[in-house]
């Protein structure tokens, strides 16, 4: 199958869209969610001698952030490639 | 080998090394002064990123902080790591794609205004003086804590180092030297970290030790430290006293803010493909991470410490540390009750900073003539002390604390460089190349970038002589006016073909209006209605950049949807850049 450039392009934006939203939930989900709106919830859970919610305000969002670029990273690589996008 | 020395050793070798990395490395080219030729590797930009970003107020204050407000203190950890997931997917590939030198040219180029371009100008003036001029403060007290020198003394010694390798060398300089300065400063703040959390918790990882049962009890750190809160009458330290929306809207703040910073977008701009724009933001998030995740432990063991050994204590018994820290300044106590006991309790226990008369009290302790307040707290404590004093709260060799002089440092120094550099390329690049004088020559250019720069560091320096009163509280800015400016602006511009002049404009106008009206109101014309009571929907004036940007974007929308759409060619440099391939070199012209 080839596809023609725009309709590479407009696939390759919209797959694009897709998982940043995907990725940018997640993100909104462990910070302002778990380590902010639901804290005092959460809190009342133990995690490794942690209140589960104060862990995710002072640790575990700052861990999930880094592992979201790198899982975008990865994907967006094999994305360029699937488009035929990617830098030469 | 005394302490002394071996600071002035410590230093003065991490200075040697910063200068011949410059020297190594100068600049020849306004690209290479500009963004270093785009030839940066991803690991060494994202060193090199956080270094930048991570200045004297995370390496120094951001734990103390943290000690004295837990869970409250969070914002400042989610907020300044979370805008690098943003910077990663909305912003740096496209902008490193588009391939040009400085925010400004994206905004001006994108919105095809002049006048978008000066706005954008002005922005990133005002923003990187603000936050400069903190810096060389900052570099000054460094220096007067452990070098013994006036603070105007060191203000003036850490300048004539950043002009020489800020000017000298451009980006390429200020890059390589902060590989340098980040792995001073990691170096510098893990070696105490994992000494206290072994003899707090037994366990040499901080991040673990943070959530591990005190030796000799079964009790976890948090537990304790909850327990010996509430006993002198603290909130619990996992719980906040801000509001939930407060907090919410301050940490969206700092988020949004830290992507829409001019001096770490710019970053992205070094890198040698899309690909490792994406990548760099990988690698500054992860170098970052480091020093972000083992502070707020830092904190807690600091506290724990604090907290047992101090109250309720006679002050001839308390531990040798306090005399030391005393006599710096960064600790007083102002006996109320004439117990010789130390007291201490929420609230401050006088007015204002500590006003030493010069004697000593019956105790042996250094008389405050502060006036009192009615709390009953007897202590005052400098929040950078749980970070300074670490290495002899824990008994650590001399060394240890050459080497947090010079972290301390490496952190000031790296900061001030970036944004020094940022100031100069707007300078020289957006307001003389294309506004004033189109047709100078680049040896020109570079010549006026270094002339900009060296006048930049003057102006820095002092304000690090004499800071401004407003300092402490024009941070805030900083980050507000980042975040309703331009993020927004930049967000629109790749994920909108219809957004046009017009409505880039309006946002930008309403959101840094109402940024700027609000937190001014409430920091220097009413400062005695900034609180909660008086605040719009509980949101204090360092969140309220997180409304301006809603607003930003309304108003953008609202203007775009009846003005007319973008010219064609701006619409095919839009799917331009929303895609990698040829992304070439840095674009001449």
């Amino acid at each position: 199958m080839s596809l023609s450039k725009e309709d590479a392009a407009r696939g390759y934006w919209k797959e694009n869209l897709r998982f940043m939203l995907i990725l940018l939930v997640i993100w909104f989900a462990v910070s302002f969610g778990a380590g902010i709106l639901f804290v005092d919830e959460l809190d009342t859970i133990r995690f490794f001698g942690f209140p589960l919610g104060f862990w995710f305000a002072q640790q575990g969002s700052i861990y999930t952030f880094v592992a979201l670029i790198w899982v975008y990273v990865w994907k967006m690589n094999r994305l360029d490639r699937k488009y035929d996008v990617h830098e030469e | 080998m005394e302490t002394q020395t071996l600071i002035y050793l410590v230093v003065g070798a991490t200075f040697a090394l910063y200068i011949g990395i410059a020297i190594w490395s100068r600049a020849g080219s306004t690209s290479e002064y500009y963004v270093a030729s785009k030839g940066v590797h991803p690991i060494a930009n994202g060193m090199a990123t956080g270094a930048d970003w991570m200045s004297a107020a995370s390496f120094i204050s951001m734990a103390g902080i943290i000690s004295f407000t837990g869970y409250d203190g969070s914002v400042y950890l989610m907020g300044w790591t979370g805008g690098y997931v943003l910077l990663a997917m909305c912003l740096a590939p496209y902008l490193r794609k588009f391939g040009k030198f400085t925010v400004p040219e994206f905004v001006g180029e994108r919105y095809y205004s002049q006048t978008a371009r000066v706005v954008a100008v002005i922005c990133v003036i005002f923003i990187s003086f603000t936050y400069v001029a903190g810096q060389m403060r900052g570099v000054g007290i460094v220096f007067s804590r452990y070098l013994e020198v006036d603070i105007n003394v060191g203000v003036i010694i850490g300048m004539a180092i950043v002009f020489f390798y800020a000017v000298l060398g451009g980006m390429k300089g200020i890059t390589y030297t902060q590989v340098a300065q980040y792995c001073v400063m990691m170096f510098a703040y893990m070696v105490p970290a994992i000494y206290i959390s072994l003899l707090i918790t037994g366990n040499p990882i901080p991040q673990l030790g943070f959530g591990s049962t005190v030796s000799g009890t079964d009790m976890s750190v948090l537990e304790r430290l909850n327990g010996l809160g509430t006993e002198l009458g603290f909130n619990e330290y996992t719980d906040g006293t801000k509001s939930t929306i407060d907090v919410f809207f301050i940490t969206m703040a700092l988020m949004v803010g830290t992507a829409g910073l001019p001096h770490v977008i710019v970053r992205f701009f070094t890198t040698p493909t899309v690909r490792d724009a994406r990548k760099s933001a990988g690698y500054a998030l992860l170098f970052i991470a480091i020093l972000y995740t083992t502070a707020p432990a830092v904190a807690a063991f600091a506290r724990t410490n604090l907290l047992t050994s101090v109250p309720n204590t006679a002050y001839t018994e308390l531990p040798e540390w306090f005399e030391t820290w005393e006599t710096a300044g960064l600790v007083a106590w102002q006996d109320k009750n004439d117990d010789g006991v130390v007291q201490y309790g929420p609230g401050a226990p006088f007015v204002g900073a500590p006003n030493f008369a010069g004697e000593t009290g019956e105790y042996g302790q250094r008389i405050v003539t502060n006036e009192p307040t009615p709390a009953e707290t007897e202590l005052y404590v400098d929040r950078d002390i749980m970070v300074l004093a670490n290495p002899e709260i824990a008994g650590l060799p001399g060394w240890v604390v050459a080497l947090i002089a010079a972290g301390g440092l490496a952190a000031a120094l790296s900061t001030a460089a970036g944004l020094l550099l940022v100031i100069s390329t707007s300078v020289s690049h957006d307001l003389l190349k294309s506004n004033m004088m189109p047709n100078i020559s680049e040896k020109k250019e570079l010549l006026a970038a270094r002339i900009a720069a060296g006048v930049a560091i003057l102006i820095a320096g002092i304000f690090g002589i004499y800071p401004p009163a407003f300092v402490a509280q024009v941070v805030a800015f900083a980050f507000g006016l980042a975040a309703a400016s331009f993020f927004p602006v930049i967000v629109m511009g790749i994920f909108s073909k219809k957004m046009n002049k017009e409505g880039a404009i309006a946002g930008m106008i309403v959101g840094l209006t109402f940024t700027f009206s609000y937190i001014v109101f409430f920091k220097f014309i009413s400062p005695e209605m900034d609180n909660a009571a008086y605040w719009w929907f509980g949101i204090s004036p360092e969140g309220i950049g997180t409304l301006g940007m809603i607003f930003n974007f309304i108003a953008a929308v609202a203007v775009a949807s009846f003005t007319k759409a973008p010219p064609e060619h701006i619409q095919h440099l839009i799917e331009d850049i929303r895609v990698p391939r040829g992304a070439g070199a840095a674009v001449a012209h």
